[in-house]
């Protein structure tokens, strides 16, 4: 079971979910612990409330073209194909551009000479290790600089594989384009978190599009529950989504998730909030 | 003319209210400003400006790739060359997933029976809207598609023309989460950035990655703490690493719910409840902006 955390707005609390749920599968010593995903990878902070010790760590490359000048004859077609316009040829000089690159392969395949050898760019990196609750946890960092979330994200999901049996939490970046499309793929629910505003409404139906589009069912979670108004409320009832729990505005709350602390550490009776959310995503699941 | 950005990296840390602010307190100073929402993913300035849109285009993002399959003859050579998992055998025909395809069109210049062509998408729409503080250019990207960073760097172009043209000497750009592709266009060519950093242990580390990114583009960037007495530890530290940076704090914020009050009200704080807390404060931040950036 893979559960992924989303939201459309940032700040309304992803993380704080995210953590808090997988920290409440921790709490019986029959089941396996979880395993984490941050893929927030331009903004991970995950890491700051489940405090994980990293034991392994991996570079993510992407593989560009290197051209081998002896080999070129200037011909263009690598340009030609390159829909990314990372390519140029001028006179008998042909430049690659990097971080327009997608590492796609299509000049490598079309060059006639042979002359592309593929060479890793460094785009991040992946950390993987556990955390003293004995959760699995994983994240991507996107290196300053680098515009291209999504290949680290691939790469951070084909890297920690779930053992049989074990449930996964992904933490995904705010927003609904590419890097939130990568994250939430080849998840069984998409728990969408979102603050009672009119910012958080028109974020979350966007959010709740994403969903529909790949086709995954969803939840919601008000997070600062008895801020802002009621339009979120009546939004999830008109186009029946459920809304799984209210987390309500409380500063103490908002001091503790400021601090570093996960909702089980604010108090403890969000553990079997969790527990039960967790028992009502895998009904929902399930009848699907 | 000078473009201004802010930015956050975290989400959620209160870009757009500032930025409506800043548009109601430049219309009220009578600096005349352009403003540009490059939050394209999740578009949150027209809550609060009510626009009037004057003009409505069509974004195509990139194209994705379509199997024919009439002239397939399954040889599953675009499978094998595509690096994205975007083509697989589905009921006995190679088939396209287009979320996954990237667009390279690898597969198109590989098929041995040309069965394969790209078509493009409608990813969004851009807009350019008058506003009560002025022309507005803003986005929105359909969901689930690509090329966010060229929308972003689209509605940016077009906000540079009409000051250009309109002869306006300020941009202020609401820009998006994070710090990648989309961020990086939100950047790109801005004289000055204010990032808002929150005092969470989430808020100080993404402001570090924040102000990493605008130094490596060599953008001048100054901070304002948002909800700055939440957790002084937090704020202390945001102080300190600014202080070793040679970074200024330009302002400092109070947690003050007359911010969301406004947002629910679809107006700016400071149109709102000028006299409220925050008001006072981002007020503040705007007359240090004006100031730095000679806008006076």
């Amino acid at each position: 079971m893979r559960i992924t955390v989303a939201s459309g707005k940032g700040g309304t609390g992803k993380t704080t979910v995210a953590t808090s749920l997988a920290l409440s599968l921790t709490t019986n010593a029959a089941d396996l612990p979880p395993l984490f995903l941050d893929c927030d990878v331009e903004a991970p902070n995950a890491h700051l409330f489940l405090k994980p010790t990293f034991e392994n760590r991996k570079d993510v490359s992407l593989l560009i073209p290197s051209i081998d000048e002896s080999k070129c004859t200037s011909c263009g077609k690598c340009a030609e194909v390159c829909e990314y316009h990372a390519i140029a040829v001028l006179g008998k000089n042909v430049m690659v551009f990097p971080k327009l690159c997608h590492g796609c392969g299509s000049c490598t395949l079309v060059c006639p000479t042979k002359a592309i050898k593929e060479v890793p760019n460094l785009l991040g990196s992946l950390e993987a290790g556990s955390t003293a609750s004995g959760i699995q946890f994983s994240r991507g960092t996107l290196d300053i600089g680098e515009p291209m979330a999504v290949p680290v994200i691939r790469q951070l999901k084909k890297w920690s594989v779930a053992q049989p049996g074990q449930v996964v939490v992904v933490d995904a970046p705010p927003g609904t384009s590419c890097p939130v499309v990568e994250s939430v793929r080849g998840a069984d629910f998409l728990l969408l978190v979102t603050e009672p505003t009119p910012f958080g409404l028109h974020d979350l139906k966007l959010a709740a599009q994403v969903a529909k589009e790949l086709q995954i069912p969803a939840g919601v979670i008000i997070n600062r529950d008895g801020i802002g108004d009621t339009g979120v409320e009546k939004y999830c009832i008109a186009v029946s989504l459920p809304i799984l729990m209210r987390i309500p505005y409380d500063r103490a709350i908002a001091e503790g998730t400021a601090r570093g602390q996960t909702l089980l550490e604010i108090d403890p009776k969000y553990t079997m909030l969790f527990q039960q959310l967790f028992l009502e995503i895998s009904r929902i699941v399930a009848q699907q | 003319m000078k473009q201004f950005v802010i930015l956050s990296g975290k989400g959620g840390t209160g870009k757009t209210s500032i930025a409506a602010s800043f548009a109601h307190l430049a219309h009220s100073d009578s600096v005349r400003a352009v403003l540009a929402d490059a939050d394209v993913d999740a578009a949150n300035l027209e809550l609060v400006l009510s626009p009037h849109v004057l003009e409505q285009h069509e974004f195509m993002g990139g194209n994705v790739a379509w199997i024919d399959p009439e002239k397939c003859e399954g040889c599953g050579l675009c499978e094998q060359v595509c690096r994205f998992d975007a083509i697989a055998l589905k009921e006995g025909n190679y088939q396209v997933d287009p979320i996954a395809c990237d667009g390279c069109a690898a597969c198109v210049h590989q098929c041995p029976t040309n069965a394969i062509k790209m078509e493009p998408q409608l990813a969004g729409h851009w807009f350019r809207s008058d506003s009560r503080y002025g022309p507005l250019f803003h986005a929105a990207l359909r969901p689930a598609q690509e090329n966010s960073g060229k929308l972003v760097t689209l509605v940016k172009q077009q906000a540079r023309l009409l000051a250009m043209d309109e002869q306006y000497p300020l941009i202020i750009v609401d820009g998006p989460p994070g710090i990648g592709c989309p961020v990086i266009s939100a950047v790109s060519g801005a004289n000055m950035a204010l990032v808002i950093a929150e005092p969470t242990v989430s808020g100080v580390h993404d402001m570090e990655r924040a102000l990493e990114m605008t130094r490596h583009f060599h953008v001048p960037a100054v901070v304002c703490i948002n909800k700055a007495d939440i957790f002084l530890d937090g704020a202390a530290q945001i102080e300190e690493y600014c202080q070793k940076q040679n970074i200024e704090v330009v302002g400092r914020i109070p947690f003050d719910s007359t911010v969301t009050e406004a947002m629910v009200r679809g107006e700016p704080v400071t149109a709102f409840r000028p006299k409220s807390p925050a008001s006072i404060s981002i007020k503040q931040i705007w007359q240090n902006i004006v100031k730095m950036m000679q806008l006076d």
